[in-house]
């Protein structure tokens, strides 16, 4: 079902997209406020749901890339992101007819929320990565044969460039950061465009209300004081994302940093708050493995979520630390997440993981609980 | 010997010091103009122990007076924000996500103009000048009276918020201008918000430090003032007249560094325990460990530099009630709630008619207050449950507060601590030095001077060493210019972190470096 989204609805959208991010994504405060203000500016987004859409109509999604340290002191412009759409439109000499996230976790699910505002475009309840990942090829879209070129990126004084490499995606991803880079770091995209048809077969479906289900679940579960996990799990049941598990209840004892290739890894360890559970994350940018004494209980693309304890606000890769007591949950992703396809791009070996993929609702494991 | 003064928001609290002996101590009421409370603590300490005003090598001064003009909103001056970042930047324009009332308090105006740079120095755009002024001429025409000048990646290079300073400066001739690259760090929106309600503040504080000034010299002081900042380090007059921000969390840093000064240690847990809240922080190399987030002062997100401070709602007011039994143990629930200022007419020990945490430590024999008779007929075992509720509590607080599994020392300070135990669960023993109820003047008169480096380098293959020696240096030299006597000056806390997404090894490097105070005597020596 289509809907109408204002200014009410960012912040429950906000924090679903930000436990979608499962640590990475970036922070979703400055798109929050972008988006505010365009909704202030231009009034409320049609937020259009896949069965709306029709077969040919154009869809051109857009998004933001680089640093979010960048982010967070080089504001934008605020004309970039429609700026990419109109670039690409012009080099495909055809008029979008909705925008769409290429990934709902974080940042980058508010960035088309800003065109839509902008343009008066809908924005497809639907996104390409069902979560957050750090890489343009990591993309169901991808998957599934819709190619990210042509690519337009845009930086703030205006200029844009269409990035053109046929079928490689991974090529136009790394042709695309070096001019991220000579931008100042971050720039704004418009890529996969693609018709109402291809939206249908290869995007993860109503992920921007998915975001805002949870965002609110998690709020409402905190004012009556009721479990926000226990709501969680209730809130997904009927959903794509099915299944939770409670992976891991403890407290950090260690986190491990370094930057390789400009990504930021790492792992952290807990303990169970009984002593007799061991907990280890793997994680680059976003979590990626949760190991509980040894054992891989949650793979990506499965999402690997860690929670403040109490309160079950999403805690980031880069605010983990030591001594902070967390909840650890791992969700199931769509089906078209997990296909042998899917996996050879963004599955555990994808990332170079030693660990295979296992559904996170398999086994019959028992979580470590006080 | 130097003397150190807080002024809380309840009480002015002054110490007489000798290196670090604690020669007089003395607690008085805080006054509404501030500077009549502390002419009557430096009268007290005189009372208690005399001394002449010219053996006096330093006067410290810790107040909240300017983060509770924010808060209340008053004597805010006129004030215009001036962001050098176009054409970014445009999309979220100054004090976008204020609360209106400060707003209007600050009749706050924006002004965006061409400049700023990149994060590796490159410019944005470079900056016009004719803007500028022409900005600098509305601002005049509108009575605005203070200015807030911010350009994107000011941290890395200052360069254009100096020109515009000098631009402004050259058209406004009377306004005060405030630098963001002086009193925040990166991450845009939070730097320039603390620099405009830096900028709003100047006023009052010309104002208070010149109250400060002449109640000092008033006593027959001649020794240069300092104010507390918020790191635990000093600043000279000057230096707060223009930067007021940095007193914002100068009280919680204060008691932690009294706490370390009089406990002899520099890693340690600080249990200030207040009459309505028990703030807990960590000691690192006896500086405060600084919070990581963004903090929100008066509904503003601000990223000023601030102790690492959680609180619990328990104090020596809180009150105590019975909650219920489960199986055989009683339930009693301490806090958050405080009979606050009232203890010494509500209290069961002073005639009242409610139980609080003061009643129930009377009652363990922890503490003699009013009139310990009052509470004698308390139940022991609901006074052992509430005292086990405050233990643990604390102790929960404490175990968050930890950063590695290494043991911790906690160091009890403040009037309330008397309700803590000599053990906590998983800290081990609880320390209570001597004078430990002002510990916040201790803090205050013991502070040493300070200065950081916060920036993001291009860290080159094999060139690690060279570039983190280089910001050591760059903190060490910025403390020696504030004051530091050179061979006292040692690096405290330094911290990298590499960002993802950007080339060259971008990382951001963070450098503090305190030494003592440079001292003289009154003829200069």
């Amino acid at each position: 079902m289509s809907w109408e989204l204002t200014e009410r609805d960012l912040p429950d959208l906000a924090r679903g997209a930000a436990l979608l991010g499962t640590g990475g994504g970036g922070d979703p405060y400055v798109g929050r406020l972008l988006v505010r203000q365009a909704i202030r500016e231009h009034g409320p987004i049609t937020v259009l749901d896949p069965d709306d859409l029709d077969d040919d109509t154009l869809v051109i999604p857009t998004a933001q890339m680089g640093a979010p340290t960048v982010v967070h002191e080089k504001l934008p412009r605020g004309t970039e992101p429609v700026a990419a759409l109109r670039a690409l439109e012009a080099h495909l000499g055809r008029k979008a007819g909705a925008t769409m996230p290429i990934e709902c976790g974080g940042v980058n699910s508010m960035i088309p929320l800003v065109v839509a505002a902008r343009t008066g475009l809908p924005v497809v309840d639907a996104d390409g990565m069902g979560r957050a990942f750090p890489e343009l090829q990591m993309e169901t879209f991808a998957v599934y044969g819709v190619p990210g070129s042509p690519m337009a990126v845009a930086g703030e004084r205006g200029e844009t460039a269409v990035i053109d490499t046929g079928a490689d995606n991974a090529h136009m991803e790394w042709l695309a950061r070096g001019l991220t880079i000579r931008l100042g770091g971050v720039a704004h995209i418009a890529e996969y465009p693609m018709s109402g048809a291809q939206v249908k077969r290869t995007a993860v479906p109503r992920t921007l209300s998915l975001a805002r289900t949870i965002g609110r679940a998690l709020g409402q579960a905190r004012d009556r004081a009721a479990d926000p996990v226990e709501a969680l799990a209730e809130t997904l049941r009927d959903t794509l994302y099915g299944h939770l598990r409670v992976l891991f209840r403890g407290k950090v004892t260690d986190v491990e940093r370094r930057t390789e290739a400009g990504f930021a890894r790492g792992r952290a360890a807990a303990v169970s708050f009984d002593g007799r559970h061991e907990l280890e994350l793997v994680f680059q940018n976003e979590h990626l493995v949760a190991l509980v004494d040894g054992e891989a209980r949650c793979v990506v693309p499965d999402l690997v979520c860690v929670l403040e304890a109490e309160q079950a606000e999403p805690i980031t890769t880069e605010s983990l630390r030591y001594g902070q007591r967390i909840t650890v949950v791992g969700i199931s992703t769509p089906a078209l997440m997990r296909t042998p396809e899917a996996l050879a791009v963004f599955g555990p070996a994808a990332f170079g993981l030693p660990h295979p993929f296992r559904p996170v609702e398999e086994g019959t494991w028992t979580a470590a609980r006080p | 010997m130097r003397i150190g003064i807080d002024v809380g928001g309840t009480n002015t609290d002054a110490v007489l010091l000798d290196g670090r002996q604690v020669l007089a101590a003395v607690k008085t009421g805080t006054t509404a103009d501030v500077t009549s409370g502390i002419v009557a603590a430096i009268a007290g300490l005189q009372e208690q122990r005399a001394f002449e005003p010219a053996d006096v090598r330093a006067v410290m001064i810790g107040t909240t007076h300017f983060i509770n003009a924010l808060v209340e909103a008053r004597r805010l001056a006129p004030t215009a924000a001036l962001r050098l970042s176009l054409p970014a930047g445009a999309s979220l324009p100054p004090m976008v996500d204020w609360p209106g009332r400060l707003i209007e308090a600050v009749s706050g105006r924006s002004y965006l103009v061409h400049g700023g740079h990149e994060f590796d120095g490159r410019h944005i755009a470079e900056l016009d000048e004719a803007e500028v002024r022409r900005a600098a001429a509305d601002m005049g025409a509108a009575g605005v009276r203070s200015v807030a000048i911010t350009s994107v990646f000011s941290p890395v290079n200052a360069e254009f918020e100096t020109r515009a300073a000098e631009i402004v400066a050259a058209e406004l001739p009377d306004a005060a201008i405030s630098l963001s690259s002086e009193i925040g760090r990166i991450g845009l929106l939070e730097r320039e918000n603390a620099t405009i309600v830096n900028a709003a503040l100047r006023e009052l504080a010309a104002h208070i430090v010149d109250g400060l000034a002449s109640s000092v010299s008033g006593a027959g002081i001649t020794a240069p003032l300092y104010l507390s900042q918020n790191d635990g380090t000093l600043m000279d007059v000057d230096f707060a007249r223009r930067y007021p921000v940095a007193t914002f969390a100068s009280g919680p840093t204060n008691s932690m560094r009294g706490a370390a000064v009089l406990s002899g240690l520099d890693i340690c847990a600080v249990v200030d325990v207040g009459g309505t809240t028990s703030d807990v922080g960590v000691l690192r190399h006896g500086f405060p460990r600084e919070a990581t987030t963004d903090v929100t002062v008066a509904g503003i997100r601000t990223n000023f530099r601030m102790p690492d401070v959680l609180s619990i709602g328990i104090g020596g007011g809180s009150l105590v009630r019975e909650a219920r039994k489960v199986r055989e143990a009683r339930e009693v629930t301490v806090g958050p709630d405080s009979v606050g200022y009232e203890l010494t007419s509500r209290a069961l020990v002073f005639g009242g008619d409610t139980l609080t945490a003061t009643d129930i430590a009377v009652a363990a024999g922890r503490a003699e207050i009013g009139d310990p008779s009052l509470v004698a007929h308390l139940d022991k075992e609901l006074v052992a449950a509430a005292l086990r509720r405050v233990a643990d509590d604390v102790a929960d607080v404490v175990e968050r507060m930890r950063t590695s599994a290494e043991p911790l020392p906690v160091v009890a300070v403040g009037g309330g601590s008397i309700l803590l135990p000599d053990e906590l669960a998983g800290a081990g023993e609880v320390r209570r030095p001597d004078h430990y109820a002002v510990a916040n003047a201790i803090g205050a008169a013991i502070a040493q001077i300070g200065g950081e480096v916060d920036r993001v380098y291009a860290v080159e293959p094999g060139r690690r060493d060279a570039v983190v020696d280089a910001a050591k240096q760059e903190a060490v030299d910025r403390a020696v210019a504030a004051g530091a006597s050179p061979s006292t000056v040692q690096i405290v806390d330094f911290d990298e972190v590499p960002i993802p997404y950007l080339p060259g090894n971008a990382t951001r490097i963070r450098a503090k470096a305190v030494g003592e105070l440079q001292l003289t005597d009154a003829k200069g020596r």
